[in-house]
């Protein structure tokens, strides 16, 4: 497994893994984004920095993965293929290496229909398999895809993708998770669980054919801080399903952020119990202060010591 | 498939010319509905009356064409272009360039906007079918196109926004990579489905116009 | 503001015409300054023909037909109901005003309701102004102006 990634060891240790996600500023400034990083220090084992989610244009995710490097964080950079093509792909790659980068997560992207710039055209020159492929194609051999030799250092990422167990038939996302494994893929982070019941039915299926052992697998979950925030995930964000009695526990409680917080927590808490699960995905967007809170009482505080 | 320009846009364009030859065209765009002599009629009498209203005599000419795309059927509109002096289109987009070619003395103006190539889903309904990419693969995707299809074109689909086989795009556009699941799914070609396409080659048509045979190559 | 409205009204043999022939015949008094023409079907107006109605100067035009599942061709008057309604927007485009095209339906027997229409109509038509198409001289189409 890839050595140049502290995630990366940490995971072929076999730790239970805690990794979290951050969302650029639509500015060109770094400060809101290191006060947000600030409060994962030291709680999350590596940093997923999103890459123009939904389509609206943020600081880029290699820019502020530099900038919470430095802040003492391990990133994770995100990127899609929606905005780039082959070419800027690999030209950034070999530019976010050389700025420290490892870890990398492929993504075939949200469609720019989404954003705040609709009419912009969608590259989609790969899809997040054929972006995997590529990628580690850079480590080894050493390649760009056109079977080009890298000069001098190559990129070797830790890279990653995406699995989400909640849309379409569980047949199809296994087959296609092991399409992605296939690819190269190193690690997955899936959407947010909230249907424990379906997740624990995808891991049979997964253990089935061995993927979590070639891959290492990572639930994503969220905390849900309103009502309104959990219909708005269900209804508006695709690939996202919330079962009702979630929905019925939160609308019955007197403290919404509360009850959102403990329902985490224990979602976590019975992640860790599935044979195959890696670690948990935290996506706290705009609430990054609660991981710590979290991550103590769903029993994973202190995290391991990152290695010098 | 093509759509009939706005009225307005379609009279900004003509305003400054007092004949026109409204030239229909009986191939695919009279097919849906948009380009054939009949609407050619209506287009030349709508605009009539338009410009009566506002004071300006406005003479027309209609002409039906075989195929806009063939020099030898638009040959036959040299005598109404030399007595009008402009010409609107009810052809495609080829068509109606090949009318500006052979009569580059006029303007030639598009009535229609030419939208996709497709066939009838439904009576009244044409759906985008095919990209023309020039590198089939039906024969990968059990009949289905997920170049034209998918809202994102990939080749290893679907996608993490593939909702209850609805494209995250929008509840009315099925996901074609869950069609192409089912399709394979009932032929039995499981061994497809694993597979894991190469990036696509985009050179075929990314150097400007492409062209078949002949002294062009 | 126009009290000798020229209307021409496209009336189907089958149901509207023999509406009107029976109005006739019961002396239902209706509107003069309607002319009628007998069509086999409302299913057969050609938008075509429509605007050239409006070109040669008609004030109004009614398409009347037969009503819903009654069409002796089973879907002519569905047909040109949804004709008429693509016509009214356009007639905006063009720079008529809607309400100048109008479709009915009736059943032959509907002698009162056929007087009733033709009045409507007119009284519609006489309250707006002469069709602009009339004030403008003629364009470069052949046509008797009687204006």
């Amino acid at each position: 497994m890839n050595a140049a990634s502290n995630f990366a060891r940490l995971l072929r240790d076999g730790q239970f893994v805690v990794t979290a996600e951050v969302g650029p500023p639509k500015g060109a400034a770094a400060d809101q984004l290191l006060e947000k990083a600030a409060y994962l220090k030291g709680y999350v084992d590596a940093v997923n920095i999103t890459d123009c989610q939904t389509a609206v244009v943020r600081l880029s995710s290699i820019a502020a993965a530099v900038h919470l490097r430095s802040a003492g964080l391990e990133p994770v950079v995100q990127m899609t293929g929606r905005d780039r093509n082959r070419i800027a792909i690999q030209s950034d790659l070999l530019g976010a290496w050389s700025l420290g980068i490892r870890n990398l997560l492929c993504l075939t992207g949200d469609h720019q229909r989404f954003g705040n710039h609709p009419e912009a055209r969608g590259v989609f020159d790969l899809d997040s398999i054929q972006m995997v492929a590529m990628v580690r194609r850079m480590g080894e051999p050493g390649e760009f895809l056109c079977g080009e030799p890298i000069r001098g250092e190559r990129p070797r990422f830790f890279v990653g993708a995406v699995e989400n167990p909640f849309a379409g038939s569980l047949e199809m996302r296994v087959l296609r998770l092991e399409k992605k494994i296939a690819a190269g893929a190193e690690f997955i982070q899936t959407q947010c669980v909230f249907d424990l019941e379906r997740f624990r039915r995808f891991m049979v299926l997964v253990r089935g054919r061995g993927l979590h052992r070639r891959c290492r697998i990572l639930a994503g979950v969220t905390p849900l801080k309103s009502v309104r925030m959990a219909r708005f995930m269900r209804d508006q964000v695709a690939g996202i399903t919330i079962p009702d009695e979630i929905l019925a526990r939160l609308e019955s409680a007197a403290d919404l952020a509360a009850a959102g917080v403990s329902l985490c927590v224990e979602q976590i808490r019975e992640l860790r119990e599935i044979e195959g699960v890696a670690g948990v995905h935290i996506m706290a967007i705009a609430w990054e202060k609660i991981v710590p809170e979290i991550v103590k009482r769903a029993g994973l505080y202190p995290r391991p010591a990152l290695p010098v | 498939m093509a759509e009939a320009k706005s009225f307005a846009e379609v009279a900004e364009m003509v305003s400054s010319f007092p004949r026109l030859l409204v030239a229909a065209c009986a191939g695919c765009t009279a097919i849906c509905g948009v380009g054939g002599v009949r609407q050619a009629e209506e287009l030349a009498a709508a605009l009539r009356i338009h410009f009566r209203i506002r004071g300006v005599a406005l003479e027309t000419e209609v002409a039906g064409v075989t195929r806009q795309c063939e020099p030898e059927f638009i040959e036959e509109l040299a005598a109404a272009v030399g007595r009008t002096g402009a010409v609107l289109s009810l052809g495609c987009g080829v068509g109606v360039q090949f009318l500006a070619d052979r009569f580059p003395q006029v303007p030639v103006f598009p009535a229609l906007n030419t939208r996709f190539v497709g066939g009838l889903a439904a009576p009244g309904t044409w759906e985008e079918r095919c990209r023309l990419c020039g590198d089939c693969i039906l024969h990968l995707t059990g009949g289905i196109c997920i170049r034209a299809r998918c809202a994102k074109g990939i080749l290893n689909g679907p996608c993490g926004g593939s909702q209850d086989s609805r494209c995250e795009v929008g509840d009315d556009v099925p996901c074609a990579w869950s069609l192409v699941w089912e399709r394979l799914s009932a032929l039995g070609r499981f061994e497809l489905l694993a597979q894991i396409r190469r990036p696509r080659n985009w050179a075929n048509g990314n150097g400007g116009p492409r062209s078949s045979g002949g002294a062009s190559g | 503001m126009n009290p000798n409205p020229r209307i021409i009204a496209f009336c189907c043999c089958n149901c509207a015409y023999a509406a009107a022939d029976l109005a006739g015949s019961l002396r239902v008094a209706y509107d003069p300054e309607i002319t009628i023409v007998a069509i086999p079907c409302t299913g057969a107006v050609e938008p075509a023909v429509v605007l050239s109605a409006f070109e040669e100067g008609a004030d109004g035009v009614f398409v009347a037909g037969c009503l819903d599942g009654e069409c002796r061709y089973k879907s002519g008057n569905l047909r040109a109901r949804e004709r008429v309604q693509t016509l009214r927007a356009a007639l905006e485009h063009i720079g008529l005003e809607a309400e100048r095209l109008e479709m009915y339906q009736v059943s032959a027997a509907m002698a009162a309701r056929f007087g009733e229409i033709a009045g409507e109509f007119a009284a519609r038509i006489r309250g707006l102004p002469p069709s602009p198409v009339r004030q403008r001289g003629k364009s470069g189409v052949s046509g008797v102006d009687r204006g």
